[in-house]
Formats: structure tokens, C-alpha cells, sequence
């Protein structure tokens, strides 16, 4: 098969080819980020100040639940999805993924879906309104009419991503190369082989969920009705056996792409390799099991309160062993700071603030004061953005120039990430502030006393949001005039097969298996 | 060129992308029909769905005849059927979790059981929790929205026990895997003409199960008043033995193209992946209606 990419159009519509169908994701990732990336900005701009503004509190709730439904499953979900494809066939000596053309149905399925969610903002009634976490009744019997082209496209999404993780698995489990053990895997796999289990075990049960919707809307059943003896909490039960394992689906592979880039950085080895694969395994197994801790207010019996508390605060441990192994890997290593380790040391660090907040979040009795506030706002922003954003952001920069054989500018990469960790942090610390003093999440307005913090998250907001388009930039630039390299080991500290094959990666590698020492 | 040194990478294919395009048709189609608006696109993008997975799968089974799939791709497709099924495993879990969740907890909530005295006192004074649920908390109330049904699906006593239909639906769909097994057996062994013959009777004694689930609803709908709008426990009833049912008629329908291939002399001792594939996928159907049979009739 040793022939070049197809010409024009056809190349990506008919890819079979890991690296094109993994382009497509990536680009189509950062399309939903700018586009979610949008909705925040109408947000942040109607929260400017107290008051209504700009837009109607109904169109509000609608920014609202398009950012988070648009960044969870249109962005970040893709993007790591989409280093996937590029990297882990590279990285264990695959010659593609296990199932080309079912790969290229996962990612096609994925425009398709969003542009019908996308596309209900425009139909009568409006968008979904009610967060992306659905909650019925708002989902079901106050839902607008468009929420039933939300249930299908959910599913057609959802689809898509079992059908992307089963290649995944497929790939990693019998693609390796000859000598490539699981354990001699790097990180990077490890993770994705975990969140594809995640995915495949818990995309069915949201597909369950949207569906109990779907009948209760339009088929008079009472799932979600304490009328004909359901109850709505259930819902709540069912989406978040979907939702804590999702959060997870998300910020695993970015552990994995962590694992990658701090070592690079330091010149050492990964610090405990067989640690971080069991830690990663366990976060995966105690993420089935403390979904009701997103729930602490709904009047569950106290005997589930102390469960799902303890269960939760369990998670530490691995995590805390995943966050101290990479300081040890930095410990006493020869650091250099290009753009990716940039973000990677910031990672780990405002990473570690979202866990912390996390754990606050994990005590029942406390969480009675921080349920459904700013503060809420603010712990998961830290693990989404500052987590799963910087991570997918380091790994473009780590990685560009093995897919492009070109350097991106290394200034305009340090002030793109100066800005995003200065705006960042001026967008989101405040809002644990006004979480704390009582200010309610999902409003489109707001009292008095919370103005001033507001407006000045709302200012890091704007600038959050610019310094993306730095971003862009930078990367069409790399991609079109940056610096030609040819070096097969871009990066001096960097280990691995990906770093053995020449740069730019030709179309087709490994079309005989490598030998693994 | 097929071997293990060698890997095998499909040709570009417009498959995918069409596959892709007919599922984004049939989302807006099925948004559109539900709410009584034009069932046309849902339609057409079936259509183009069935067009295209023949194609598909007509491709590949070509492709697995002129030596182009080799063990190694072998494996991965039998990998993918695996995590397949778990993935439908995990789909029923969702329901299953909704039938424990409403019996052990919902409904004796609603009925004012542990510190819940208060949610029956004031809002549905008068309804006791029961399982099945008869009588909805709507109707006790003085609403017609849920009404429960007169009659309900569980154990009827042994002495009606003969007309008991799960229990000849479990004795069906038991056989068939049993049959189903026998065919594997007899591919495997070459002998094509055994194959062709349990693989039908398991085809014949599936069709026998859908026509005996369509007696049950008929029963249902027309004389227990056991409907989708009956409260949960017809929710629940008809939402897990309905899915259940839409897997067997998927079932039938592999197992029938499995037929149609053994008739036409496809498969071999040692290469019969299409036909495993479908023969798991059934007797994954088969545990879950165990599990039925067990949680939705006998304890029911």
C-alpha cells in the first residue's frame, strides 16, 4: 500500500488513513471550540455586568447548555479522539488504526450530529435550554420541541464514540508490535485503551437515558413522572452513572498526553510507569461507583450521603499518585520550558487546585452550601479548561512538528500561553469567590455585591477567548511557512516509535512491523 | 500478501461518510416524525442506511474470499463484536438499573416508606406502594393521565402455569441457543447440510418467540389494560421486554442472512466468522431474556 495521499476532496470524505481521519478530528474539535468558545463569550458579555443586557434570559439558558453540551462532546471528546488516531498507531508500531473504514464513520457521524444540535437554535422554540446535564422535568415536560432532535442527535453521537472507542481497543489489544507488551506501552495508549473501556461501557447507558426521555416526551411512559410512580431523581441517577465516568473519559487521555510531554521536558523517564497505569485503572474503576455525588441535595437516604462522600474522596489517592509521580519525573531533571511543557507544568498545578476544590465539593455537608453555585463553576472549569484544554493544547504543540515537518514560532506559542494561564486564571479563581458568597450558577443575571468579580471574569473571559485566536493563527502559520525540520526525534529528551519515523510522518508507517527492544 | 508480517489496509470508501450521512437523515427524520411532522426523511435515510450496509458488508465478505483478510484483521473484527455486545450489555444495565431503582426504591418512597412520610402525606395521600404497581399515584389522586392496569404480567400460579406465555417464550429462545450451538458444531465439522438445518430451525424458533411476544402485547393493549401509559410498571414492562424484542427480530435477521450465506455455500470449517458473530449476538439475546424472565415476570 505504499501510495500517497488521494487528491482533493475525496481524500478526506473516503479516508481510510489514521492520520487524515485524525486531521479531520482535530480540525473539527477546534471548530466546536470556537463555536463553543462563542457561546461562553455571550455569556461572560451578558454577566458583565448586573443587569439584562444583550440578550433574553431564554436565549441565555440556551448559551448555556450549547457551551457546555457543544465543548464536552463537539471539543474536547474529539480532540483527544483525534491524537489518538494520529499518535497511537505511531506509538506502538501500528500500521493504522484496527478498522479504517469504521474509523471514518466515527468521525463523519460527529458533523452531522452537531449540526443538527447546532441547528435547533434556529428552529421554533429554540435550542435546548435546560444545561447540558438534561435534568428532567426540564428536559422532559418543560423541554422545548426541539429537545427530541437533541435526543437523536445525542445518540448518533454517542454512536459515533463507541464505535471510535471499539477501534481504539481493537487497536491497542492487536495491533501492537511484535515485542511491544502492554506494559512496555506508552502512557498515552495506556490511557486511551482505559477511556475507551469508559466509553463503551457508559455511552450505551447515556443512549439508555436519552431514551426514557424520548418516551416519556412523545410516548406518555412515567419514567421521570412520581404521577405514574417513576421519579425524576432517576434521571438523575442514570445520567450520572453516564456523567462521572464521562468527566473522566475527558481528562484521562490528558493525563496520558501529560505523561508524554513532562518527561520530554525534564530528560528523565516517566517517574513510577507501572503506578500510573494502575493508578489510572483504579481512577477508571472508582469512577463507576461515585456518580451520586453529584447529587447530594436530591434527598438521597444518608446511607448513600456517607457512600458516595467516601467513595469519592477515595479518588485522591490515585489521583495524588499520578500529580506526585510527575513532580518526581520533573524532580531534579534538565528542565527546559518550550510552549508544551509550559502548559504542562501549569496543567499539573491548576489541575491539582480543580482536585482540591474537588474534594471540597466531595464533602456531603459541604457541598449542601456549594451545590449548584459559581463555585461549582469554578472547580470544573479548572479540571475542563485548565485540565483538559491545556493538555490537548501541550499536545498540539508537542506534536505538530512530527505531522507537519515544520516548527511552530516558540514566541508566539509562549505569549499564547502567557495570556491563557494570566486569563484563565483572572476568568475562573474569582468565580470560586462568588460561588462561595452565594452566587447561583445558570442565572442571566445577578444581585449587586457580585458585580465587581463578575465583570472582572468576564474581562480574563474576553481575553481567554482572544488568545486562542493567537493560537490559530499559529498553527495555520506552522502548518503553511513554519520552519522546515527533518530530524525524526524533533525534541532532544523525547522517547518512543513516533520519534523514530521521519519528519513530516510520511502518509503510511510501518507498513511492516518494527522491532521492539 | 495476507500475513501476519504484512498488514492489510482497505482502499479509500465512500461507505463510511454515506453511512454517516443516512444516520445524520434518519436524527432529523426521527425528530422530525415524533412530532407528527414528515416521516420522509427518517425514510429515505433508512433506506440509504440498508443500501449501503449491504454494500458494506458485501465488501468485506468479498474482501475476506479473495484472501484480503488476514488473522490478524480476523481478530480485530472479532474484537469489535465483542465490545459490541458489551456495549448493548451495558444499554439493557440502563433499563434493568431503572426497573431495581423504581421497585426497591421509588415506588415505597412514593408510598411514605423510611424518612419519606411526608412526600405521601402531602402529595400522594392514600397511594401505597406495591409491586406491580396497580394503581398509580395519579389515579389515587383523582387523575387519568396514568391508569394502572387490572391485571399484570407476573407468575399467574401454577395452576394457569400452561398458559403462561414467557414461560414458552424461555423454552424457545433456551432451544435456539441450543440449536444455534449445533450448527456451530456442525460448520465446524464440515458438514454444511446440518449447519443449513438447525441454523433454520433456530431462525424458525425465533420468529416463534416475536409472534409469541406480539400475543403477549396484543393481550396487553386489548385485555389487561397494560399499556406504555399504565404508570411505571408498564414503562418499565414494555420498555425492557420492547427492546428485548427489537434485539431478537435484529438477531433473526443476521442469523437469517446467515442462512442465506450457508445456502450459498459460504463459510468453511475454519472461517465462519460472520455466521459466530451473529450465533453470539443471539445468545447474548438469550441471557438478557433471562434476566427478564427472572426480574420483569417471575419476581414481577
Amino acid at each position: 500500500m505504499a501510495h500517497g495521499p488521494a487528491k482533493g476532496i475525496g481524500r478526506w470524505l473516503r479516508a481510510t488513513n489514521h492520520k487524515d481521519i485524525g486531521t479531520m478530528y482535530l480540525w473539527f474539535s477546534f471548530a466546536m471550540f470556537l463555536l463553543g468558545g462563542a457561546f461562553a463569550m455571550v455569556i461572560r458579555a451578558e454577566l458583565f455586568e448586573p443587569g439584562m443586557q444583550i440578550i433574553k434570559p431564554e436565549f441565555f439558558n440556551q448559551m448555556t447548555t450549547m457551551h457546555g453540551l457543544i465543548m464536552v462532546f463537539g471539543a474536547i471528546m474529539p480532540v483527544f479522539v483525534g491524537l489518538a488516531n494520529w499518535m497511537i498507531p505511531m506509538m506502538i508500531g501500528a500500521p493504522d488504526m484496527a478498522l479504517p473504514r469504521l474509523n471514518n464513520l466515527s468521525f463523519w457521524i460527529l458533523p452531522f450530529g452537531f449540526s443538527l444540535l447546532a441547528a435547533t437554535l434556529f428552529m421554533p422554540g429554540g435550542g435546548p435550554n435546560f444545561g447540558w446535564t438534561f435534568y428532567a422535568p426540564l428536559s422532559t415536560t418543560y423541554a422545548p420541541p426541539t429537545v427530541n432532535f437533541f435526543i437523536f442527535g445525542i445518540h448518533i453521537i454517542g454512536a459515533s464514540s463507541i464505535m471510535g472507542s471499539i477501534n481504539i481497543i481493537a487497536t491497542i489489544l492487536n495491533l501492537r508490535a511484535p515485542g511491544m507488551t502492554l506494559m512496555k506501552m506508552p502512557m498515552f495508549a495506556w490511557t486511551w485503551l482505559i477511556t475507551a473501556f469508559l466509553l463503551i461501557a457508559v455511552m450505551p447507558v447515556l443512549a439508555g437515558a436519552v431514551t426514557m426521555m424520548l418516551m416519556d416526551i412523545n410516548f406518555g411512559t412515567s419514567f421521570f413522572n412520581a404521577a405514574g410512580g417513576g421519579d425524576p431523581v432517576l434521571f438523575q441517577h442514570v445520567f450520572w452513572f453516564f456523567g462521572h465516568p464521562e468527566v473522566y473519559i475527558i481528562i484521562i487521555p490528558a493525563f496520558g498526553v501529560m505523561s508524554a510531554i513532562i518527561p520530554t521536558f525534564s530528560r528523565k523517564p516517566l517517574f513510577g510507569y507501572s503506578s500510573m497505569v494502575y493508578a489510572t485503572a483504579a481512577i477508571a474503576f472508582l469512577s463507576f461507583i461515585v456518580w451520586a455525588h453529584h447529587m447530594f441535595t436530591v434527598g438521597m437516604p444518608l446511607a448513600g450521603e456517607l457512600y458516595f462522600m467516601y467513595a469519592t474522596m477515595l479518588i485522591a489517592v490515585p489521583t495524588g499518585v499520578k500529580v506526585f509521580n510527575w513532580i518526581t519525573t520533573m524532580f531534579r531533571g534538565a528542565i527546559t520550558y518550550e510552549t508544551p511543557m509550559l502548559f504542562a507544568v501549569a496543567f499539573v498545578i491548576l489541575f491539582t487546585i480543580g482536585g482540591f476544590t474537588g474534594l471540597m465539593l466531595a464533602i456531603a455537608p459541604a457541598d449542601i452550601q456549594y451545590q449548584d453555585s459559581y463555585f461549582v463553576v469554578a472547580h470544573f472549569h479548572y479540571v475542563m479548561v485548565a485540565g483538559a484544554l491545556f493538555s490537548s493544547t501541550a499536545a498540539v504543540y508537542y506534536w505538530i512538528p512530527k505531522w507537519t515537518g515544520r516548527m511552530y514560532n516558540e514566541t508566539m506559542g509562549k505569549v499564547h500561553f502567557w495570556v491563557s494561564f494570566v486569563a484563565f486564571n483572572v476568568t475562573f479563581f474569582p468565580q470560586h469567590f462568588l460561588g462561595l458568597a452565594g452566587m447561583p450558577r445558570r442565572y442571566a443575571d445577578y444581585s449587586l455585591q457580585f458585580a465587581d468579580w463578575n465583570m472582572v471574569s468576564s474581562i480574563g473571559a474576553f481575553a481567554y477567548g482572544a488568545s486562542q485566536l493567537l493560537f490559530l493563527y499559529n498553527v495555520i502559520a506552522t502548518i503553511v511557512a513554519g520552519r522546515k525540520i527533518s530530524d525524526p526525534k524533533v525534541w532532544e529528551g523525547a522517547e518512543g516509535l513516533e520519534w523514530t519515523v521521519p519528519t513530516p510522518a510520511p502518509h503510511h508507517t510501518f507498513s511492516t512491523p518494527p522491532a521492539i527492544k | 500478501m495476507a500475513s501476519e508480517s504484512n498488514y492489510y489496509i482497505p482502499e479509500n470508501s465512500w461507505m463510511p461518510v454515506l453511512t454517516a450521512a443516512s444516520l445524520g437523515a434518519m436524527a432529523l427524520g426521527a425528530g422530525l416524525a415524533v412530532q407528527g411532522k414528515t416521516p420522509l426523511f427518517l425514510l429515505v435515510g433508512l433506506f440509504v442506511l440498508a443500501c449501503v450496509l449491504f454494500n458494506w458488508f458485501s465488501t468485506v465478505i468479498q474482501e475476506n474470499m479473495r484472501g484480503l483478510t488476514n488473522a490478524q484483521v480476523k481478530r480485530s473484527f472479532t474484537m469489535a463484536m465483542g465490545w459490541f455486545i458489551f456495549s448493548e450489555v451495558m444499554f439493557f444495565a440502563a433499563f434493568f438499573g431503572a426497573l431495581f431503582y423504581v421497585r426497591v426504591l421509588a415506588v415505597p418512597w412514593l408510598g411514605g416508606e423510611g424518612d419519606k412520610a411526608m412526600t405521601n402525606a402531602l402529595l400522594w395521600q392514600g397511594f401505597s406502594a406495591e409491586w406491580p404497581l396497580m394503581q398509580t399515584p395519579d389515579q389515587v389522586a383523582g387523575g387519568t393521565k396514568f391508569v394502572g392496569p387490572h391485571e399484570n404480567m407476573g407468575f399467574p400460579g401454577w395452576s394457569k402455569i400452561t398458559g403462561w406465555l414467557p414461560l414458552w417464550g424461555t423454552l424457545l429462545l433456551l432451544t435456539s441457543s441450543w440449536t444455534v450451538h449445533i450448527a456451530h458444531h456442525a460448520i465446524k465439522h464440515g458438514s454444511r447440510g446440518r449447519f443449513n438445518f438447525f441454523l433454520a430451525i433456530t431462525v424458525a424458533l425465533g420468529l416463534a418467540f416475536v409472534v409469541l411476544q406480539y400475543m403477549e402485547y396484543h393481550e396487553a393493549y386489548a385485555e389487561m389494560g397494560l399499556t406504555l401509559k399504565s404508570g411505571i410498571y408498564g414503562t418499565t414492562f414494555f420498555m425492557l421486554t420492547g427492546f428485548h424484542g427489537f434485539h431478537v427480530c435484529l438477531g433473526v435477521f443476521m442469523l437469517a442472512i446467515q442462512l442465506l450465506r450457508g445456502l450459498k455455500g459460504h463459510f468453511k470449517p475454519d472461517d465462519q466468522f460472520g455466521f459466530e458473530a451473529s450465533s453470539w449476538y443471539w445468545h447474548f439475546v438469550d441471557v438478557v431474556w433471562l434476566g427478564l424472565f427472572i426480574f420483569v415476570y417471575v419476581l414481577g
